[in-house]
């Protein structure tokens, strides 16, 4: 199915609201679609026999700073039986006084796992039931989050090379 | 050489602190260990065609116990660094460092928040190779710098004595 096609399905799934927003670049077609809903258009996109998007091929994060909303976290989806892609998106705002949260959709694809751990770690955004909220790859005892785009390349004093305790 | 002549060219006679120098460097064992892309051109130095064991050093050893050179070779992330000093700690004195390449010497090109910028921040650096990464003729060049420093120690007068360094060190 061609990447029009795919979005029609969608609209006509979930109502016109649902996608907020649609590029097209480089005959890719990107759309965004309202956060909400993110795991049951996941679920769609994977069990409808026409779609069949088996195979998640990464989760990942945007930081738009200083535009708002700030964050876009980024579902690039494949079909290994169709041989056919699309992107989808959504916004996230940067929440006061805490991170900004997306439902996970791990129990959709188990692979978003680490994609999740590692998107949460470096932009700071939640994944909601997440089923192991730890951090991937950066030092446990880091509180930054080093892919942001206020987050200085060189790093800061809360980067520092050993742990606290084995100073 | 009076006494040699005297026992038929029997015995050799030579001082003791040269003698174990020569010993140490003749058979200096690295740990088997490899941080980043350097680590390719290190294994290119220990197989056949640049051939380390012309120097005594074909023994790459996996335990920290047994070796007596850390070569390191590649990029230590911050992450990596509480492992590499407990590796380092774990070697039994006199135990060397060399830094092999621009990673493990400045940083590199890695000036960011994930990368120590100079493994010297943690361990004393006997040798630095830079290059990036270093031909394994450079670092053949730097086992024999590093050989020619353990020929000059004073190593019974003076044993050495090495420590990871503390922060602010
Ligand atoms: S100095 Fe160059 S080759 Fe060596 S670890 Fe760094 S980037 Fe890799």
């Amino acid at each position: 199915m061609n990447q029009e096609g795919i979005r029609d399905r969608l609209v006509s799934k979930f109502g016109e609201d649902v996608v907020s927003d649609a590029t097209m670049f480089r005959d890719q077609l990107c759309v965004t679609v309202t956060k909400d809903k993110i795991r049951e258009i996941c679920r769609f996109l994977r069990d409808e026999p026409d779609l069949a998007f088996n195979f998640l091929s990464f989760v990942g994060a945007v930081d738009n700073y200083p535009r708002t909303p700030r964050f876009e976290v980024v579902y690039q989806l494949n079909s290994l039986r169709h041989n056919h892609r699309f992107r989808i998106k959504v916004r996230v705002e940067e929440a006061e006084g805490g991170l900004g949260s997306v439902d996970s959709v791990v129990d959709v694809w188990p692979t978003a796992d680490w994609h999740e751990r590692e998107t949460a770690e470096m932009y700071g955004i939640t994944f909601n039931d997440h089923p192991d909220p730890r951090k991937l790859l950066l030092p446990e005892h880091w509180t930054v989050f080093p892919l942001r785009k206020d987050f200085p390349l060189e790093g800061t004093d809360d980067t520092p090379d050993l742990p606290p305790q084995t100073n | 050489m009076a006494i040699e002549r005297h026992l038929n060219d029997t015995v050799h006679v030579t001082n003791l602190e040269w003698f174990v120098n020569w010993s140490r460097k003749s058979s200096m064992w690295p740990l088997g260990f490899g941080l980043a892309c350097c680590a390719l051109e290190m294994i290119a130095a220990f197989v056949s065609r640049y051939d380390l064991a012309r120097f005594g050093m074909e023994v790459a050893r996996p335990s920290p116990r047994h070796a007596d050179l850390m070569i390191v070779s590649g990029t230590a992330s911050k992450k990596m660094i509480p492992a590499v000093r407990r590796i380092y700690e774990q070697m039994a004195e006199p135990r060397w460092v060399i830094a092999m390449g621009a990673c493990a010497c400045t940083g590199g090109i890695y000036k960011n928040y994930a990368v120590v910028q100079g493994i010297d921040r943690h361990l004393p650096v006997d040798v630095y190779i830079p290059g990036c990464p270093p031909r394994p003729e450079a670092l053949l060049d730097g086992i024999l710098q590093l050989h020619a420093k353990v020929m000059k120690e004073q190593s019974i007068r003076n044993p050495r004595v090495t420590r990871v360094k503390v922060a602010g060190e």
